[in-house]
């Protein structure tokens, strides 16, 4: 039984079958990516997982929960983060901010009006938030307005404030994307660690093979809107279905 | 001090002088001087300097940290007007159950206009909350004159029963008091040509102000306000960080709501007239231009812009042609003339004109209005001192 | 039946002057992003280039009249219009009582020079911004153009009475078989009702039938691919703007015999046309004028005396509730298309 089961969704818009019979598990603290070639359903899937679309069908449970029909607030308390394709941070906020807001979250809860106290003079706020700052190697930038920083400190912060909130699940959607290759190897690199440090579940939605084989411990290869095949990377290499599916596109 | 860090302290007590010796530095010329026409101290309009201060600070907790613009947050200073003189007419002459239940009164009715805006966001907002408001003031003006007085306005009269209040023996109607300290109350010190006037209300009104932006500058500073700055950056990652932005967003336009109502009381409490037009969306537009023009996001800007803004209703708009032909008359004859035909257009009754190529200007160039003016003139001044040192690069205040 | 027919009629002539207004509105909006609240001042001009024309041809010098003789026996000195000199007392007299429709030609260049002006001096430096700067800047300039129109031509409403042809009602009523004297209707209303749907007609037949109009629509539709196809799309939308200003600018000149012109006209009818443009679909031109002519309507059968007794002060705020209810329950408006304005 793994942490979040994908259960038959399917979903149809006006005459497309987007996806259809996709069943899903992944397991506790793996990383699962998920690929497939353009139009195969990734990001239907994706808005599927994070309550910005119904599927006409099936179930998403998150550790015995169903996400769906829940607001992206509701689904991140439940322990789900999320980084997106391009890095969403509070850019007129400071990076310390920033690193701030996720950590009230999960002490706070969704809302909390505390309108009279000082930010900084929390103390345990500020430590924690110091504390995944130097994680990240990003504690010299901490009173730097955020919109300021380069991509890929960006990418960093955004990590680091979706790891603060230590979820049980982090979902990422091609983090690599339009990225140097220097900044995507950082960034598998840090995502190495993370795996290797905590104990978290990863799952990827990814285009490029050379982030998802450096970085996977399963792969689902998502094909016209239904899984073609499952399995660990080295199988998934030379698995005919896949070069099938890949080559189709191309020609 | 007061739970806020050094600078905010500062900010405060600053604040708060000037507040105190408005009655002496705002009559910088003497009695029966030419320029004594530009003297701002006198009450009413100090009055209005500070009460307009904490529409405006109010108006700035919701435009200036969310980014939601509202164009109809003058209905909730119409609200709270006419709360206040239902106070006064029923329950009590004395000023504080006016002022507290008119912050009340708005509240709730920001919940009701808030509950129902914020379902949407950008320009749609925008439009609702002026929808709202033209509502309210086309209602307050016909159907409920029963409430409101309708055209003629609301206020005080003889035969009001103020049920907390001894019978009213004279034949005058009761002006607003403190508890005996009349508001329209006045101590006048005259010393050699100048003349300053310190009047009751004027001191209560500040003193609300004060307390009003002593609370403001503690939201700016708090996780709440914090939270509101992210909406204004990013509400999706707010939203995939786990917070809920609709209550945070409902909150602080009910408090948003509230500083109006406060500044609808104060304004009942000085004066006991609630007219309809006061919900107008020009009254709404006015807040606007202040908080702009001082400053948006920043703490004093909306307090500057409200001051510069009354200021110029008041002294700007009474400078006359005759005025202008004494001052340029070291002109010659014809140059004169013409200096005073181009700036006609500008002053008197056309202050307006002045004022919206004032605000244009502030958008186009300045969009941080007269804060950053400051602090663009400062910097200009540190460049020409020697260079300082250390020196983080702070968020503008 | 009588009664909604008036009504309906009555709705007509506002309900056409709102959806004037708003389809410049949702012309610039759709085409240049901006949302303008200068718009109103707009219309407000228009009306006042049929005040000033007015005035140009009524410019009159002053004569004895020797046939006419004062209570002191002296000539009595009337004041006859430079018209009359130049073109004789008929056609002359003729020309200054045509003055409004006649404001048309004068209207149309003057109205898109100041919307040509307008774009390249203020607006195109605001496409970029976001709204909440736009709304400021327009509304900056709202207030600056109409104290400008107060500081020339006085706070007072100014009467400009249409042509002595057009003065008078028309029998609706007897035309469909109803009671003589039941439904009538002035004669220049039904002129404005014909000359907005004339003017609705020309503005979509242009971005339908006309090369540029449909390099427009596809710029409403996708800016950045038409860019990118190398079509200077700046410079249409320049003169996008000129036509959007000058759509406005015509329905102030033929309202200014049903309303006469005060220099905050141009807010009273922006506050509803922005209602308009919403209810209507934000960036949907049909959905302009639909909801332009329905809140007309919609605002004259809440005048009608047996509902307001029923509903007292609905007439004041049909059409604001009428936004409300639809942005709650349709967020895109009447016609809106998905993807415009969605935050």
């Amino acid at each position: 039984m793994g942490i979040l089961e994908i259960k038959d969704v399917g979903k149809r818009f006006g005459g497309l079958q987007a996806l259809c019979d996709v069943n899903l598990s992944v397991a506790e603290n793996t990383c699962h990516a998920i690929i497939g070639p353009n139009g195969a359903g990734k990001s239907t899937l994706l808005n599927c997982l994070i309550g910005k679309l119904m599927p006409d069908s099936g179930s998403v449970m998150f550790d015995g929960k169903s996400v769906l029909g829940r607001s992206p607030y509701e689904i991140n308390q439940l322990g789900i983060s999320r980084v997106f394709q391009t890095p969403e941070i509070f850019g007129d906020l400071s990076v310390l901010e920033n690193m701030m807001i996720p950590i009230f979250a999960t002490r706070d809860g969704s809302f909390s009006m505390d309108a009279m106290s000082n930010v900084m003079s929390q103390k345990d706020i500020a430590e924690a938030a110091d504390k995944m700052l130097s994680e990240m190697n990003m504690l010299d930038k901490r009173n730097m307005q955020a919109a300021s920083l380069s991509r890929g400190d960006k990418r960093r912060l955004e990590i680091g404030m979706c790891l603060s909130q230590n979820p049980r699940l982090l979902l990422l959607d091609e983090p690599t994307a339009g990225m140097a290759r220097a900044d995507t190897n950082n960034t598998i690199d840090l995502l190495n660690e993370i795996k290797q440090e905590r104990d978290i579940t990863i799952a990827i939605i990814e285009h490029d093979m050379h982030v998802v084989f450096s970085l996977a411990d399963r792969i689902t290869v998502l094909a016209q809107g239904t899984p073609l095949v499952e399995d660990v990377p080295e199988k998934i290499k030379g698995h005919p279905k896949v070069k099938e599916a890949y080559l189709g596109e191309t020609h | 001090m007061f739970g806020l860090e050094k600078r905010d302290a500062n900010l405060l007590i600053a604040v708060g002088a000037l507040v105190l010796l408005a009655p002496i530095f705002l009559n910088p010329f003497p009695e029966g001087s030419a320029l004594a026409q530009f003297n701002a101290g006198y009450p009413d309009l100090m009055q209005r300097f500070v009460i307009f201060g904490i529409f405006a600070i109010g108006f700035n907790i919701l435009f200036g940290l969310t980014g939601y613009l509202s164009f109809g947050h003058a209905a909730f200073l119409g609200a709270g007007s006419y709360a206040g003189v239902w106070m006064l007419k029923l329950l009590t002459i004395n000023v504080i159950p006016a002022i507290v239940i008119s912050t009340l009164v708005a509240g709730v009715f920001a919940l009701i206009i808030g509950f129902i805006s914020l379902r949407r966001s950008g320009i749609y907002f925008s439009i609702l909350t002026l929808a709202f408001a033209q509502m309210s003031f086309a209602l307050a003006a016909s159907v409920l004159t029963p409430i409101t007085g309708g055209e003629t306005g609301l206020q005080t009269a003889l035969d009001d029963p103020r049920i907390l209040d001894a019978a009213n023996e004279s034949r005058n109607i009761p002006a607003p008091s403190l508890f005996g300290l009349h508001m329209n109350d006045s101590a006048q010190l005259a010393v050699g040509d100048w003349l300053w006037t310190f009047n009751v209300g004027y001191y209560v009104a500040g003193i609300v102000m004060l307390a009003a932006f002593y609370v403001a500058i503690r939201i700016f500073r708090s996780p709440f306000g914090m939270m509101l700055r992210a909406i204004k950056s990013n509400q999706q990652r707010l939203n995939y960080t786990g917070l809920n932005t609709r209550p945070y967003m409902l909150a602080c336009f009910v408090i948003s709501g509230m500083y109006a109502g406060l500044a609808g009381g104060l304004m009942v409490s000085m004066d006991p007239l609630a007219g309809a037009e006061r919900m107008q969306w020009t009254a709404s537009g006015e807040v606007v231009l202040m908080t702009i023009l001082g400053g948006v996001g920043t703490l004093i800007g909306p307090v500057l812009g409200a001051g510069l803004i009354k200021y110029f209703e008041n002294i700007f708009s009474k400078i006359n042609d005759n005025l202008l032909h004494q001052w340029f008359s070291f002109l010659p004859q014809g140059l004169e003339d013409f200096v005073v035909t181009i700036i006609h257009p500008f002053i008197g009754k056309g202050w307006h004109l002045t004022l919206g190529l004032m605000f244009m200007a502030v958008i186009i160039f300045l969009p941080g209005g007269l804060v950053e003016l400051g602090q663009r003139a400062s910097k200009l001044f540190k460049k020409r001192n020697p260079p300082q040192t250390g020196g983080q690069k702070e968020p503008a205040e | 039946m009588d009664q909604i027919i008036l009504q309906i009629l009555n709705g007509l002539d506002k309900g056409s002057a709102y959806a004037l207004i708003a389809l410049g509105l949702t012309l610039i909006f759709g085409t240049l992003g901006v949302v303008n609240f200068a718009h109103g001042a707009l219309f407000m001009i228009g009306a006042f280039c049929a005040v000033t024309l007015s005035r140009i041809l009524s410019l009159s010098h002053v004569v004895l009249d020797e046939t006419k003789k004062d209570f002191l026996g002296k000539p009595l000195k009337v004041e006859v219009p430079y018209a009359n000199d130049w073109f004789g007392p008929e056609l002359g007299g003729a020309i200054i009582d045509w003055a409004v429709p006649l404001s048309i030609l004068f209207a149309i260049p003057v109205m898109i020079l100041i919307g040509v002006i307008m774009e390249r001096g203020l607006i195109k430096h605001f496409y970029k911004r976001p709204h909440a700067d736009q709304i400021l800047v327009t509304f900056g300039l709202a207030i600056v153009l109409q104290e400008i129109i107060k500081y020339y031509f006085g706070a007072n409403q100014i009467p400009t009475p249409a042509p002595e042809a057009f003065v008078g009602s028309f029998d609706f009523g007897a035309l469909i078989g109803l009671d003589s004297g039941k439904v009538i209707y002035p004669y220049w209303r039904i002129l404005y009702f014909c000359f907005a749907m004339l003017l609705i007609g020309l503005v979509f037949a242009f971005l339908q039938f006309t090369t540029f109009g449909m390099v427009v629509r596809a710029g409403m539709a996708d800016r950045e691919t038409v860019g990118m196809l190398g079509i200077n799309i700046d410079r249409r939308f320049t003169i996008m703007f000129g036509i959007a200003a000058a759509v406005a600018g015509l329905a102030g000149v033929m309202y200014t015999p049903i309303n006469p012109p005060n220099y905050h006209m141009g807010m009273d009818f922006l506050v509803i046309s922005f209602v308009v443009v919403v209810v209507g679909g934000m960036g949907s031109l049909p959905g302009a004028v639909l909801a332009g002519l329905l809140l007309g309507i919609l605002e004259s059968f809440a005048s009608v005396r047996e509902v307001i007794e029923f509903l007292p002060g609905i007439n004041q705020v049909v059409i604001y509730l009428a936004a409300i209810v639809i942005l709650l329950t349709r967020p895109r408006g009447l016609m809106g298309r998905k993807g415009v304005m969605e935050d």
